[in-house]
This record gives structure tokens, C-alpha cells and sequence, in this order.
């Protein structure tokens, strides 16, 4: 791992861009937070009190390693070598949580007493309300008043675990109007609250450190492969992008290796030209969101569009500028599912395999007819949570 | 000159000769387009004929991070309306003829990447807008990417300080700023509090003491007459938003409280009409 380290040409750079894109796209109130934390975290982070404490966290409250498992009748029927790995069993049930920890010890070090987060689906706000309450802090869950309507296990768990859940009432009332209030919260509350971001989005540093954070994810899929074949690198790595934090941290250690294809897959929605879509690269063009010069559906005014996708997960209009530069450059190959395609591939896991993944993981499934891969070669695929929380839509196609 | 800076240029040598009546210079922000999509240039006249200073006029934002529900929901309000970037400069378009107070646009920048930067300037100097506040637009991105376009379009870019920003930033911002420098009295989002307070008292000694080139105006909290005093006597003037929304959401006869709010505010009683 330290040899590829010291040629990644796909990270953040000293300002904090990723070719393009990237920056800190913020107001002045926002200012003096986000540079606290830029000034702070790679010190913090490299610290050995603060390595051990993650890493130990991670391993006896998480259950990392979370498992590569060759799945072979999956295998069977795509006529290649496909090897999930496991994020759908960390606690709380995705990736979601290793960001999270992270950020959480980070939040300790910095002297704060209060957490502020957003949150869609639910899936982060449950991860963060549940380091707040390992950690006894005080926590704040931004929520879209309609994702509340439509989340209501997700919601009943944050406030079991201890937060507030409170609900963005202006715009969409969704993800992105969440996002806002949790930042309006923190321009608000400067001194004494940490933000918690889901996702590989926001302001530098943000997209680089939560990055870190889910980057134990391709560590560890790297020694556990070469187990499994004797090779650490895959020729394909997949997984879904919403903001792209699960992506972030399966691509990690391969950027620089060029042989690994990355492949990141979107919500299509009901089609990317259905005007139902979440799919930011096929339908988004250069602009700025929620703190970064990224890639986001927009109008022709530049307005940001409501994104649209069955998986609560992936409705975000933007993605991370990291995989914004992956698309520009070329360097990863984008591709979109619509919501019917990852219901069916969560049928086929499920029947196949007997793991019931997340909509959000689904979509990643969903393009393995597509993807061209051949018998000598190795696909691994990040499965990055479970679906026990899509029941409800699972069981509407059951029969 | 630029508008802004001969405006408080004169007001410096009128304090001088201490004959001015106004405690400070008020600015005063509403969103284009709101409450109706043809209001921009009723609401921008009666601020005039009512005796603001300088106006704000700001850009509708599907996603505006620095502003409280009421400038939001006026946003959202005014986006629904149909108001656009494009639909804003088509409205100004003869506004010179009538208006002389200096006017700038307020509003965040992904509209203006889209518009693009160049014809965005273009379009606000052939209109006869006086200066930008991008709130989201960094201030290494302005400088080295944006400064000598502002520059060539005779705008001013206005930038903000916080209770949070440091000495030597605020040293930096007075630096490369021109016109005004735009201080957020309390760490807050648009409209979230009200008045001055001992805490707000000491950011402005604070503020006061390091004699910055460039004046300042106070916002955020200020809504009326004895606000806009107190703000006043730490600074040029003040700027009020949220509590000017609220009137344009309760008018119904926008020309009239659109004056009677501005000389309240202002208080001269000798102009007064009875």
C-alpha cells in the first residue's frame, strides 16, 4: 500500500481540488469551520491514539473485516469470477458507519459537543445517531419532511438511539434540502458543533477525509483477494454512487492502478430520459453544490433539479468532485440502472445467493449482464448495505 | 466612479461637516421576482423614492445555504414565479433611466457559472449594476479567476465578515475588498435574530479598532428603526433583508408600505408626508 500511496494522481490536491472540481464553495459563516477541520484532520487522523481507537472500533463494534465473498452461482451465470464485498454486515447495516466512527473521534479531538448531520434515506442519520450515543454526544438529524413521511423505521430508530430528528420544510423537502439545514445549523451553532456529511460531498475537506474513512473498504478487499486468487487487484471494481462515499472507499486503492477498471453505477430512475432520474452524470453539467465545483443535475438557469430514484440512497442531484474528476478524466467508466433493473438484481442476489441488498447496492448488481467481463477475470462488487430497510418496496413485487 | 463608492465617499465628507440627518446609510435586499414575478422594478422604485441608499437586489436560489426560511421561502416563491437570471437582466434593462442609487446583485454562484462569469459581468455593466455578493464564491477563486473580469466591468465584489473570522482575514478581505465590507453581526443565517447585543457590541469595538479601509455595513437582525440605530453607530449604515420580505409577503399596496417601511426605518421626520 505504501508504494501506490506515493503516486496517486487521483486525490485531492494542497488546494483541495481533484482536478476541476473540488473547492470550497462556502460563505464566510462557514469559513472558520471548515478550516478548523482542514487545518486539523490529516494530523489528527495520522495520529496513533487516533488510528488505534478507530481501528479497534471498527474491528469489535463494526465487525470489520466485513468478508469478500466469492459468490458462485452468481458467478455461474454472468461466466466470470464475482466476489462481493460485504459492507451490507457493519453494524447498522452499510458502509455508513465507518464514515461515521471516523468522524465521530474526529469530532471528539476538535472539542465539540454537539453533532449536526443530514440525512435521506435515513441510512446516515442512523449510523451517526449511533456513534453519538457510543460516544455520549449530543446529535442533531436533519431530515426532508417527506423522507420522514416515508422513512418511518429509520426515523423511529434515530430517535430510539437519542437524536433530534428535525425536518427541512423548505424546497423539495428532501436529501439536498437536509443537507442545507444541517448547514444552516452549523453557520448557526460555529463553535461547538461538529457537521457529520454522509457522503464524499461538500466542502474541501470533507470529500477527501470521509473518503479516508471508507477507504478500509478497497484495504481491505486488496489482501482478502489475494487470498481468495493470489492477485490483490480485481479487474473490475462496481459500485453504486449516490454522493459516492460507498464508490470513494472501494476505489481508493486502486485509483492509480489503471489495469482496475472502476466502474460507478447511478440511479437511472424510471430512465434517464424519463425526467425521473438520478443518473448526475448522464443528465448533470459543471456547477457548484453544497461546497464543491462538481458535476449536478441542474436547470439551464442553475437551479438544482430534484433528482428522482426508488432508492432513497442515490436521489442526490450531485456526486463527490473525486468521482466528478473520475468521469472527466476517464478514468472511471459510469453507468446507470433503473429502478426496475436493481429490484430484479435484488431478486437475483437474493435467489442466487440468499443476501437481500440494499435498493442502493442493487443498482451496482443490476449492470453485471452489461459489463463485458469474461471467465478469466475478477469482478468485485461492493454490496453496500442490506435491504432489511426496502422491505416495504420489496414486498410490493413479491408474488 | 462606482456608484457604491462616490455614495460612501460623500457620505464620509457630509459626516465630516456632521450636518447629515440619517443616522447611517441603509441597504436593503429583496428577492427579484417576489411576491410577483413583474414586482422587481415597482420594488426597486418605491425603495428609491422612499429613501433607501443602496439596494440589494437578489438572485432566486433553489438552494440558498446562507439565508433563513424567509428569504428562502421568498426564493422559492419567486422560483416558481418564473423568475431567472436571464428574465432578472430583462427587467433592469432601462432601470437607469430612473434609478440612481447604486444597485447590486446578491445571490449565489452556481447561476452566475451557468450564465457564465464574462457575459454575467458584461450583461450587469450594460445594465448599470454596481457590485456582487456571491457568498458562495471563495475568495482564492475571485481573486485569481474572477477579480480582473469584475475589475474590467467596473463591479465590485462584496464580501462578508463573521463574529468567527479571524483578524487576519478580515485583514486580507479589506484588502482586496472595494466599496463596503458586509459584517454579519451574530453567527446566524439570514433573519434567525433580532437587535444588538453585548456580545455583537464587542465584535463591532472589535471591528472598530482595527480601522479598516474600507467601511462597513452591519447585517443580519436588523429590521427597524431603532436596529438600523443601533447598527448604525458601529458602522456606515446597515442592511436589512428578512424583515423587508415580510412586508412585500403582507402588502397590499406594495408602492405605499414599501416607503412608509423605508422612512420608518430611516425616521426623518421632517420628510414625513403627514
Amino acid at each position: 500500500m505504501e508504494a501506490i500511496a506515493e503516486k496517486k494522481s487521483y486525490q485531492v490536491d494542497d488546494r483541495g481540488y481533484y482536478g476541476n472540481f473540488g473547492g470550497a464553495f462556502i460563505p464566510e459563516m462557514l469559513y472558520p469551520n471548515v478550516e478548523e477541520l482542514r487545518e486539523n484532520y490529516l494530523s489528527i487522523i495520522a495520529d496513533p491514539s487516533f488510528q488505534k481507537e478507530y481501528n479497534d472500533l471498527l474491528r469489535h463494534y463494526v465487525g470489520r473485516p466485513t468478508p469478500l465473498y466469492r459468490a458462485n452461482r452468481l458467478s455461474e451465470k454472468y461466466k466470470t469470477n464475482i466476489f462481493l464485498k460485504r459492507e451490507d454486515l457493519c453494524h447498522t447495516g452499510a458502509h455508513k458507519v465507518n464514515n461515521t466512527i471516523g468522524q465521530i473521534l474526529m469530532a471528539q479531538r476538535l472539542g465539540k459537543k454537539r453533532i449536526v448531520a443530514e440525512t435521506g434515506a435515513g441510512q446516515h442519520g442512523v449510523a451517526t445517531a449511533t456513534v453519538c450515543a457510543l460516544m455520549n454526544l449530543e446529535c442533531i438529524v436533519y431530515m426532508g419532511e417527506l423522507d420522514i413521511e416515508r422513512q418511518a423505521p429509520n426515523v423511529a430508530r434515530m430517535k430510539m438511539l437519542g437524536a433530534e430528528v428535525r425536518p427541512a420544510t423548505c424546497g423539495s423537502r428532501t436529501l439536498k434540502d437536509a443537507t442545507n439545514e444541517a448547514m444552516r445549523h452549523w453557520i448557526n451553532n460555529p463553535v461547538d458543533t461538529h457537521y457529520i456529511i454522509g457522503s464524499v460531498v461538500g466542502p474541501h475537506p470533507y470529500p477527501d477525509m470521509v473518503a479516508r474513512f471508507q477507504a478500509i473498504i478497497s484495504e481491505e478487499i486488496r489482501w482478502q483477494l489475494k487470498e481468495h486468487t493470489g492477485k490483490e487487484t480485481p479487474d473490475y471494481v462496481i459500485a453504486c454512487v449516490g454522493g459516492g462515499s460507498n464508490a470513494a472507499g472501494a476505489f481508493y486503492h486502486f485509483l492509480d492502478d489503471e489495469t482496475v477498471k472502476l466502474v460507478a453505477v447511478e440511479a437511472a430512475g424510471l430512465g434517464l430520459t424519463s425526467g425521473h432520474s438520478a443518473a448526475t452524470t448522464a443528465l448533470g453539467k459543471p456547477g457548484v453544490l453544497h461546497g464543491s465545483r462538481t458535476i449536478l443535475m441542474q436547470t439551464e438557469d442553475g437551479q438544482v433539479v430534484e433528482p428522482f430514484s426508488i432508492s432513497a440512497g442515490l436521489d442526490y442531484p450531485g456526486i463527490g468532485p473525486q468521482h466528478a474528476h473520475l468521469y472527466a478524466s476517464g478514468r472511471g467508466i459510469f453507468m446507470s440502472a433503473t429502478d426496475e433493473e436493481a429490484v430484479q438484481a435484488a431478486f437475483e442476489l437474493t435467489r442466487y445467493e440468499g443476501i437481500i441488498p440494499a435498493l442502493e447496492s442493487s443498482h451496482a448488481l443490476a449492470i453485471l449482464g452489461r459489463l463485458g467481463a469474461t471467465e478469466n477475470e475478477t469482478v468485485v462488487l461492493n454490496l453496500s448495505g442490506r435491504g432489511d430497510k426496502d422491505m416495504a418496496t420489496y414486498m410490493k413485487y413479491i408474488d | 466612479m462606482n456608484r457604491i463608492v462616490s455614495l460612501f465617499k460623500n457620505f464620509n465628507a457630509n459626516a465630516d461637516a456632521a450636518d447629515h440627518k440619517a443616522p447611517g446609510l441603509l441597504n436593503v435586499y429583496f428577492t427579484a421576482g417576489f411576491p410577483e414575478l413583474n414586482d422587481t422594478m415597482r420594488v426597486l422604485q418605491a425603495l428609491q423614492d422612499g429613501g433607501a441608499d443602496l439596494v440589494e437586489i437578489g438572485m432566486p436560489y433553489s438552494d440558498p445555504v446562507a439565508d433563513g426560511e424567509t428569504i428562502q421561502k421568498s426564493n422559492d416563491r419567486a422560483l416558481e414565479n418564473g423568475m431567472t437570471v436571464r428574465v432578472l437582466f430583462e427587467q433592469l434593462r432601462n432601470m437607469r433611466e430612473k434609478i440612481t442609487v447604486p444597485v447590486l446583485l446578491m445571490g449565489y454562484i452556481n447561476p452566475v457559472l451557468q450564465y457564465g462569469i464574462e457575459a454575467f459581468c458584461e450583461k450587469c455593466a450594460e445594465t448599470g449594476l454596481d457590485g456582487l455578493i456571491l457568498p458562495d464564491m471563495p475568495m482564492d477563486v475571485y481573486l485569481n479567476e474572477y477579480k480582473t473580469i469584475f475589475d474590467a466591468h467596473g463591479l465590485l465584489n462584496i464580501f462578508l465578515v463573521t463574529p468567527q473570522t479571524s483578524e487576519a482575514r478580515i485583514r486580507q478581505i479589506d484588502a482586496v475588498s472595494e466599496g463596503f465590507i458586509y459584517t454579519v453581526s451574530s453567527a446566524s443565517v439570514t433573519g434567525s435574530k433580532s437587535g444588538v447585543s453585548g456580545d455583537m457590541q464587542a465584535y463591532f469595538e472589535r471591528l472598530d479598532a482595527l480601522n479598516l479601509r474600507n467601511p462597513r455595513l452591519i447585517g443580519f437582525g436588523i429590521k427597524d428603526h431603532d436596529t438600523f440605530v443601533q447598527a448604525s453607530s458601529h458602522a456606515a449604515g446597515a442592511i436589512i433583508g428578512s424583515a423587508f420580505i415580510r412586508v412585500l409577503q403582507e402588502s397590499d399596496n406594495l408602492e405605499q408600505d414599501i416607503k412608509t417601511f423605508v422612512r420608518e426605518v430611516k425616521n426623518y421626520p421632517e420628510t414625513i408626508e403627514a
